[in-house]
């Protein structure tokens, strides 16, 4: 009896303290995920966002949005490689980081430069195939923030998993995106390597290499 | 009884170099004393990699009354891709350019074909300060104050022949000096061109200088061609050739994507760029505020009376 109690005891400080150190790790994650913010903030107050500081913004909460998307796609091949579970509790965090900066990416843009007119913002939506992409990647994102939530999760059950699966497409829709942005002035270097990184995360989603990759 | 030399004067106990830099001194405290008034002053002195003076006069006929750009903007945020495709790689890079020695040679369809150093150029006509707008094909604008003397007065110089139709520019492009000619991003030597009536369009500047310093090298020195009523590409930077033409010159802009990049390229708010509207301009300015709203873009970037009438009876959609 005295002993299933200590051994209840110790379970529950090993569990507690697990918790309190998952806990503060996402703490931690969730500091740092806002240090691209940060970093504007403070650039704005010290006169450091240059000639062009619409320009500027737009681009690091677009390209910050980018990495938190390839960040959140590398949870699961670091899941199969280590065997740890950590990687998904903080995936969901990234990926609403991810939406959560292309949302001020996308506000930017509706108001600095559409000036929230909203006939110039469809007129450029249809005619202009890279803010067509882009349009379309944050209309595909906004669901998978909506749904994020644990609630929605076991209400969704199967289906949460497929709707997710949409990552993958905006993946490529983000890609192009910045592709055909940056292909008008014919500036690809910094693009090619981000469609690098996101061709790799994706290929770790065959079958095939997924597992190859998967912690024995 | 006092004992006065008058053979010994102040300046010879004080030597002259020492005296004057008194002089400077003092000013400086002055100025010290004002600070705040003069801090922009002070921070475009610190921003000068080449701080050499051009006297210029200016000329009101041909300045803007719009709120200038800053020396700083204007200075730090390029589109040089001799020297790297970000709009602060050329000031951060292009210090490697060697603007002495250097030589204009003007050939092909003149009766006087001819090389100028660089001084010779300096020379050939009086110097005048021109405020003008600069519109980027990018949707950003900036208003500046430049150096130099219409290009009519080195062409006429020259003496085109009849059958020059068009005006070539041909931009330095040397690995050792620019680290962005590696790259196979645009086909070397950067080359523009100008239709001649353009070209000898009183407006047309061979730019020597901005802010009436010589021009920082991120800006395209030591000569430059200004073109306020065309997009700012068409206003070749470095330019070491200037050539006459019967046909139409190739165009880097236009050679990379000719639907994107027209020969004319005037700015046109009635003709987007196709992955861009031009109805709009974002305007550079030193005392904006970060949320200013963009501005409306004007026909020939507000040069119209001088320049529109060059193109009547042209279709700008079809000739953009």
């Amino acid at each position: 009896m005295g002993m299933a109690i200590k051994l209840l005891a110790c379970t529950r400080v090993w569990i507690s303290r697990n918790s309190i150190k998952r806990y503060l790790m996402k703490v931690v994650i969730f500091l740092l995920a806002l240090l691209p913010l940060d970093r504007l903030v403070w650039l704005g107050f010290t006169d450091g966002l240059g000639a062009n500081p619409i320009e500027f913004i737009t681009r690091s909460t677009g390209t910050w949005a980018l990495v938190m998307l390839c960040l959140t796609l590398v949870m699961t091949p670091l899941r199969l490689l280590t065997g740890s579970l950590f990687w998904i509790k903080i995936r969901r965090m990234l990926g609403l980081f991810s939406f959560f900066y292309a949302a001020i990416h996308f506000l930017i843009w509706i108001w600095l430069d559409q000036n929230f007119d909203l006939a110039a913002m469809v007129k450029d939506v249809i005619k202009r195939p890279y803010i067509t992409m882009g349009f379309l990647s944050l209309l595909m994102m906004t669901p998978l923030a909506m749904t994020s939530n644990h609630w929605m999760q076991r209400k969704l059950g199967r289906r949460w998993a497929q709707l997710h699966r949409l990552i993958y497409v905006i993946a490529c829709s983000v890609i192009l995106h910045y592709w055909w942005h940056k292909a008008g002035k014919n500036d690809l270097d910094t693009v090619s390597i981000y469609a690098t990184v996101v061709v790799l995360l994706l290929c770790c989603r065959i079958p095939v290499i997924r597992s190859k990759l998967s912690f024995k | 009884m006092r004992f006065i030399d008058n053979t010994i004067l102040p300046s010879d106990i004080t030597p002259k170099g020492v005296f004057e830099g008194r002089r400077e001194l003092i000013k400086a405290a002055a100025a010290g004393s004002f600070g705040l008034a003069l801090a922009p002053w002070f921070s475009r002195e610190a921003l000068a990699s080449n701080p050499e003076k051009l006297a210029a006069t200016l000329n009101p006929a041909y300045a803007v009354k719009d709120e200038l750009s800053g020396y700083k903007n204007v200075t730090t945020y390029n589109n040089f891709y001799e020297f790297g495709t970000d709009k602060t790689d050329p000031f951060a890079n292009a210090g490697t350019l060697q603007t002495r020695p250097w030589t204009i040679s003007i050939e092909g369809l003149v009766k006087k074909p001819v090389t100028l150093d660089i001084d010779a150029l300096l020379k050939l006509a009086p110097m005048e300060e021109r405020v003008y707008r600069m519109r980027c094909v990018e949707g950003w604008s900036m208003v500046i104050p430049w150096d130099g003397y219409s290009l009519s007065k080195l062409l006429s110089k020259v003496e085109p022949l009849g059958s020059a139709k068009y005006v070539e520019f041909i931009s330095l492009a040397d690995r050792k000096q620019m680290p962005g000619v590696k790259s196979n991003i645009l086909d070397w030597p950067y080359k523009e061109g100008l239709r001649l009536d353009e070209a000898m369009n009183p407006l047309t500047l061979l730019t020597f200088g901005l802010y009436g310093e010589a021009l920082p090298k991120q800006n395209g020195a030591p000569v430059r061609i200004v073109v306020p009523w065309k997009y700012g590409f068409k206003s070749a930077k470095s330019i070491v050739k200037i050539r006459l033409t019967e046909e139409m010159p190739k165009t880097s802009w236009s050679q990379f994507d000719a639907r994107e990049y027209g020969f004319y390229s005037n700015v046109n708010p009635l003709v987007d760029h196709p992955r861009w509207s031009q109805a709009t301009e974002r305007r550079i300015a030193e005392n904006k505020g970060v949320f200013a709203p963009k501005i409306k873009t004007e026909m020939f970037n507000g040069y119209g009376d001088q320049v529109a009438s060059m193109y009547s009876g042209m279709d700008l959609k079809k000739f953009y």
